[in-house]
């Protein structure tokens, strides 16, 4: 018993170190002589992150670590992914195992105030959380799903806000919640539960995954505001800003026309913001320790917002998507980025 | 040489003496191992803006859980929401102890059986059950429980009263009425005259060596008496029966799928090893033994039961803790197939939603140590009662 209990002390003092120690603008420091960035990735979904046959990790969360490696060493693939479920996220970027969590995450307060993280401001995706059911129950709206047995995957802002609505609807519900997504999806097939709820984005996701996709349908309302975007740990401003700005340089890009495709001749464009965008004449990178020419890489080598949305849960994608609130402001999104000057 | 330095010095060379200076420079370092790590995690804690202690457990949880064995609504706090991870994970761990003992001990013996066939049966269960990973048989389990059952609308019904779907089985729920006092004396008097019944028949069999059948006498007491008080008194229980209303059945008893495919899982997995503990403490009591109940004229099934199987717990009961330890740890893979256990109620959603991970695992792994030492000191205590009888 002796040596139980000694035993059980050191593995919670082991657990308790595996937080390693933080200094401000550490993570920059770190990530430039590492060689490359980590970063935290969801466990599989169409669209966001995921892998595909040839192994390569594809999607909207997946791009944006490859546009910050681009704007940092000035070669997109300089990152390891590391896959992490809802419930390992954030330990995952607390204890320093990842540089950046790029995975479908919802912006909260307490998330960003209390929890040893940032959001730096750079909403990837707009979301809100919907409702996805078999045809056959013949419901046409959330408000009638009283009594309904919820698959949800578990750690996320989801439940939260599934009983928020019930009970503001005076409703009753099962929830059954899974430590996958991909498991809650499956509790749907198999009929353990009658209704799937998550980011609309992620129904989307999933159901293409399924093996009828088109006997599911995703119910009209959405309950919750679910702003999705990359999370640092704070204390290092360099890092954090070059976070932000990665995200706001591919939005700039859109709205002038600069694309991969054009980005080199575009370099030669007597446009002033052009020419600032990508380093031309004055270099806005320095005073975050970025090469003159980041956000030129950034572009040639991912694209711009709208080239890596379309590919990956737009039109060009099995997801198809709309851009809805994920347009741009001048067409009526609210996708919008400070100017950069 | 001076008597005094020898004294001295020969403290050095007494061995224990020796270990108690090893044992104490152990510990130093050890304590200075841990607060080193203490004051490291705290200090970076502070240094990254996350708030720590315990006053997170009087926050509201706000999320629903699937199956709570106390009455739980989204508005409690997340300290009821540990104590409900912890009833889950005790009652899958009770559950899948007993029901694993019990299929343990019927495999153990039947792969000693002198018929091929049932030793057979038995070495093929083993084999197969003990070399599968617990939480492949836990899928297989759930995907094979919600595959084989129906969906609400069309449940299979007996007697209008209990019902089985994909949702679970509902069975009716009773609820006390003022007779139920009568009943439940009713209940407990028939233990109390059971185990004097039992004193009196173990005297009466010493002194006399007249045997009396006090198992079907007790269990006849424990079915008389609590109908007769109902047939006095009146019905103890009216029954809330399931209902289908909207989506599911309400009201009644339901046991929920998850909950059916971790005990099955847990169950058969660790029986299998239950099993081969049962062989091997079978196989340690000496032959003669046999020989010797046969030659008293014991039937087969006394020799196993009076003789055999009372000498072989003492070589079966240390590794069957060992067994019980490793089920109720292996509960934890629970969160797996939703089922709401300490580990994915606490350690995972109430982690996630708060961000206090060091506080949410070092409460989840006392819940362990503390399940553990209990279960391991009342096997011990056991096996010491058990080792006593030997004469």
């Amino acid at each position: 018993m002796k040596q139980k209990t000694l035993l059980a002390a050191v593995g919670a003092a082991l657990a308790v170190a595996a937080v390693a120690p933080a200094q401000a603008g550490e993570t920059m420091d770190a990530i430039k002589a590492r060689g490359e960035i980590r970063c935290g990735v969801s466990d599989g979904l169409p669209g966001f992150s995921y892998t595909d046959q040839k192994g390569v990790v594809r999607g909207i969360d997946a791009d944006f670590c490859r546009a910050l490696a681009a704007a940092v060493f000035g070669d997109a693939n300089k990152v390891k992914f590391t896959p992490l479920t809802a419930k390992e996220r954030f330990t995952a970027l607390q204890s320093g195992e990842i540089d950046v969590l790029s995975r479908n995450t919802t912006w909260t307060m307490s998330r960003d105030t209390g929890m040893g993280m940032v959001f730096p401001a750079a909403v990837v995706y707009y979301d809100g959380q919907g409702f996805l059911v078999n045809k056959k129950l013949g419901v046409k709206s959330a408000k009638e799903l009283d009594g309904a047995t919820v698959c949800i995957q578990a750690g996320t802002t989801t439940e939260l806000n599934l009983a928020d609505y019930f009970r503001t609807h005076k409703m009753q519900y099962t929830p059954i919640t899974y430590d996958k997504s991909d498991e809650s999806a499956k509790g749907l097939e198999a009929g353990r539960c009658d209704v799937l709820t998550s980011d609309q984005s992620q129904l989307y996701a999933q159901r293409i995954k399924m093996a009828n996709p088109d006997q599911y349908v995703v119910l009209p309302e959405v309950i919750s505001k679910e702003p999705l975007g990359p999370v640092v740990r704070p204390g290092d401003h360099e890092w954090f800003s070059t976070v932000r700005w990665t995200h706001y340089a591919m939005l700039i890009a859109e709205e002038l026309g600069v694309t991969s495709k054009n980005v080199d001749e575009m370099k030669k464009s007597n446009n002033p913001e052009i020419r600032r965008l990508l380093g031309v004449d004055a270099d806005f990178g320095k005073a975050i320790g970025l090469p003159q020419d980041w956000a030129y890489q950034v572009i040639k080598q991912v694209g711009n917002y709208g080239e890596s949305f379309e590919r990956n849960v737009g039109k060009g994608s099995p997801l198809k998507i709309e851009r809805g609130l994920n347009a741009l402001w001048t067409q009526g999104g609210l996708q919008y980025a400070p100017p950069i000057r | 040489m001076k008597p005094s330095r020898s004294a001295f010095l020969s403290w050095i060379y007494d061995p224990k003496i020796r270990g108690i200076i090893a044992q104490v420079v152990t510990l130093i370092v050890l304590g200075l191992l841990v607060g080193w790590l203490a004051h490291n995690a705290i200090v970076n804690l502070a240094a990254r803006g996350i708030a720590s202690g315990f006053d997170f457990l009087n926050d509201p949880a706000g999320f629903g859980i699937l199956q709570t064995l106390i009455p739980y609504t989204e508005s409690d706090t997340y300290a009821r929401v540990f104590v409900i991870g912890l009833l889950n994970t005790l009652l899958v761990s009770a559950l899948g102890i007993v029901a694993a003992t019990i299929l343990g001990f019927i495999m153990g013996v039947a792969r000693l059986s002198k018929n091929a066939l049932v030793s057979a049966l038995a070495t093929v269960y083993i084999e197969t059950f003990r070399n599968i990973p617990p939480l492949l048989q836990i899928f297989f389990w759930y995907f094979a429980v919600l595959q084989a059952m129906p969906s609400p609308r069309q449940s299979l019904g007996w007697f209008d009263a209990v019902f089985l779907n994909i949702r679970g089985l509902y069975l009716p729920r009773p609820i006390p009425t003022e007779a139920v006092t009568a009943f439940v004396v009713a209940v407990v008097l028939a233990f109390v005259l059971w185990w004097v019944i039992a004193r009196w028949a173990k005297r009466r069999q010493d002194e006399t060596g007249q045997p009396f059948p006090v198992f079907w006498t007790g269990l006849g007491l424990v079915v008389l008496l609590p109908y007769l008080a109902s047939l006095i008194f009146g019905s103890p229980f009216t029954w809330e029966v399931p209902r289908l209303r909207g989506f599911n059945f309400v009201g009644g008893w339901v046991m929920i799928p998850e909950l059916v495919a971790l005990w099955v899982a847990l169950s058969i997995y660790t029986s299998a090893f239950i099993a081969e503990i049962v062989r091997a403490g079978i196989l340690a009591v000496p032959h003669g033994q046999t020989e010797a109940a046969m030659a008293l004229g014991l039937t087969s099934q006394q020799r196993l039961r009076l003789v055999i199987l009372p000498q072989a717990m003492r070589v079966i009961i240390p590794p069957l803790t060992s067994q019980y330890l490793n089920l109720t740890k292996n509960s934890s893979l629970a969160a797996a197939i939703g089922y709401p256990d300490i580990v994915g109620l606490f350690a995972g959603t109430v982690l996630n939603q708060t961000g206090q991970a060091i506080e949410t695992i070092a409460m989840a792994m006392a819940v362990y140590l503390t399940i553990s030492i209990t279960i391991s000191l009342f096997m011990n205590w056991y096996n010491k009662r058990m080792a006593l009888v030997e004469r």
